[in-house]
């Protein structure tokens, strides 16, 4: 581009900016929280859970779950299983058709893409420091 | 999003199935989170001044028998470091959690008994159990480390996390 007129060579700038612009497509970024759950699910043929904490936390307090209801604060840590659920554990305490909807709407929970692994997302340590998360 | 946009709908957020039934029905984080307290990080909703302000009101327990325990008191850590002192406040804590969540697994229910370390906030122990994974994250140093020392001027603006050594003349 040298010797070019300088009007040229800010055009072609502006022209490979706009095509990052356009073919950026690594725009893929879970809400802050979101933990998705597979410890079960893709060996049962389910989409793995997804969990948001954004949407609960609207509604209930940290407490209510994470010391009430015996929630562990550990990603895929408390192994949840759909008969506990239905039994009024973990989940069931809310999902039960009372005071949330019921089991029957599995697809409503299991709603994440098939294969993705149980953590939570978008964490600090996960978007500065993928690796030194993969070690532990 | 790669421009920082706010929030992503749900059948781009790179984890819900855009194929499966869910992502037509669950509310869109946009719709919740544009109307509450903004901030710059995390969820972008300031959630303590959210609840205290009224515009969320979650419950606080599920069981009409379970105590609900408020405790106010301010602790100041970090007393010997580098950085501006670590308040901590009971209040916004309590606010959200019990006692029993913090104490005494993660923290001794006494000041200076627990030893912190950046590096173990850092991989989720310690405050990182929350901070960095659904409370504000980490990047945002200066809302901890909130009082100067003795003699450090101005409190800090927030900051980035990644100051270059030599930016901050010494004292």
């Amino acid at each position: 581009m040298i010797g070019r007129p300088p009007w040229q060579r800010w055009f072609a700038i502006l022209l490979a900016f706009a095509a990052i612009v356009a073919f950026d497509t690594d725009d893929a970024r879970a809400e802050y929280g979101d933990v998705v759950i597979n410890n079960y699910s893709d060996a049962a043929g389910m989409r793995p859970a997804i969990f948001p904490h954004w949407f609960h936390r609207v509604r209930f307090r940290c407490k209510v779950c994470h010391a009430d209801l015996g929630f562990k604060f550990k990603a895929g840590g408390n192994e949840i299983n759909m008969v506990k659920i239905i039994d009024g554990q973990f989940c069931g305490a809310c999902h039960n058709g009372e005071l949330a909807w019921s089991v029957e709407n599995c697809n409503l929970c299991h709603s994440a893409k098939p294969g993705t692994p149980t953590q939570v997302h978008e964490s600090t340590i996960q978007k500065l420091a993928p690796a030194a998360l993969q070690k532990k | 999003m790669a421009w920082g946009d706010e929030w992503v709908s749900l059948r781009k957020d790179g984890i819900h199935d855009p194929r499966g039934p869910a992502v037509r029905v669950l509310q869109e984080p946009e719709v919740a989170l544009s109307k509450l307290t903004p901030d710059t990080a995390g969820n972008m909703v300031r959630w303590v001044q959210s609840l205290e302000k009224g515009e969320i009101n979650p419950r606080a327990n599920l069981r009409p028998d379970t105590k609900i325990r408020l405790y106010e008191s301010d602790v100041l850590l970090n007393l010997k470091g580098g950085m501006p002192i670590v308040r901590f406040p009971h209040r916004q804590h309590t606010l959200w959690l019990d006692c029993t969540n913090c104490h005494d697994h993660l923290f001794k229910a006494e000041a200076g008994a627990t030893k912190f370390s950046m590096l173990k906030i850092l991989e989720g122990e310690q405050c990182g159990v929350c901070h960095g994974a659904v409370s504000f994250p980490l990047t945002e140093c200066f809302r901890c480390h909130s009082v100067a020392r003795p003699g450090d001027g101005k409190p800090r603006p927030s900051l980035p996390i990644a100051i270059p050594a030599g930016a901050v003349p010494p004292k």
